[in-house]
């Protein structure tokens, strides 16, 4: 949370604001990454199996730009935004935004893709499991930064459950 | 992550505790791929029980040591799966590919 909020997820700041996590690019973060996103899931009203697609989504994002823009250096930085954002479809609830930020090359969209899964294969599934467990998922490159914007929606019936 | 091994007649039985990510999936991967390859073991068995998490570098493992087993026609079982490792193997359709059991006993019986 930012310093000084301390009404909760439930009434977060007016631009949406939740959580901002700075990390190194370093594998052994990831654990810590996941158990934050689990709780914050958790509070923002998910179901179990969506809170699992959430934190599943961001690992293997994290992994990708780990393994893939820094080619595997453990001490770059990486920054994950997490915001309550609305969804532009009335029918639907709030949404999760997490932006994920990084300082390597950019990225080629060509790349973006995955793989077929019609193989038995190691290899290539991050984009996959990130494409099937989230609504939104974009890539751009702004500055000398790849941004990827993530976003989940609250299903209907858990939207009363958010605190 | 920890992994350990237990050797019983013709199997090896891995008891892997924690999540297994792109921190410690070069761990798992080598472990299944020596017991395989070099020991040529004709059962290798997986117990994920206490396994609660498994991106996509963990499952690239096991998917290495199906097909190192099939390659050598070794058995390679898992069974204890945790809801997150279920969703990913059937996300990435690979669910039905491996021999998959509820327990161990059901995984040593079959």
């Amino acid at each position: 949370m930012r310093q000084g909020d301390t009404t909760g997820v439930g009434f977060a700041s007016d631009d949406g604001f939740l959580l901002k996590l700075e990390l190194h690019s370093d594998p052994k973060l990831l654990c810590v990454v996941r158990g934050a996103l689990e709780r914050l899931t958790e509070v923002f009203g998910f179901s179990p199996p969506d809170r699992r697609s959430v934190t599943r989504a961001v690992d293997e994002a994290l992994t990708n730009i780990m393994r893939h823009c820094y080619n595997g250096r453990t001490d770059q930085p990486i920054e994950v935004c997490c915001t309550r954002v609305r969804s532009p479809a009335s029918e639907r609830g709030d949404g999760l935004e997490i932006l994920l930020s990084d300082r390597g090359p950019a990225v080629d969209p060509a790349k973006l893709r995955g793989r077929r899964l019609d193989e038995i294969k190691p290899g290539g599934l991050g984009l996959h499991f990130i494409r099937q467990s989230m609504d939104t998922v974009e890539y751009k490159r702004a500055g000398s930064t790849n941004q990827f914007r993530l976003v989940k929606y609250l299903q209907p019936s858990t939207q009363s459950r958010t605190p | 992550m920890q992994i350990s091994a237990r050797h019983s007649d013709n199997t090896t039985i891995f008891d892997v505790t924690g999540d297994i990510d792109l921190a410690n999936s070069p761990e798992v991967r080598k472990a299944l791929l020596r017991e395989v390859r070099e020991k040529r073991t004709p059962r290798v068995v997986m117990n994920l029980t206490k396994v609660r998490y498994i991106d996509s570098s963990g499952v690239a493992s096991l998917v290495e040591g199906l097909k190192a087993s099939r390659d050598l026609n070794l058995r390679f079982i898992l069974f204890g799966l945790s809801p997150s490792a279920r969703e990913v193997l059937q996300l990435s359709r690979l669910l039905k590919i491996f021999e998959v059991y509820d327990d161990e006993d059901q995984a040593l019986s079959s």
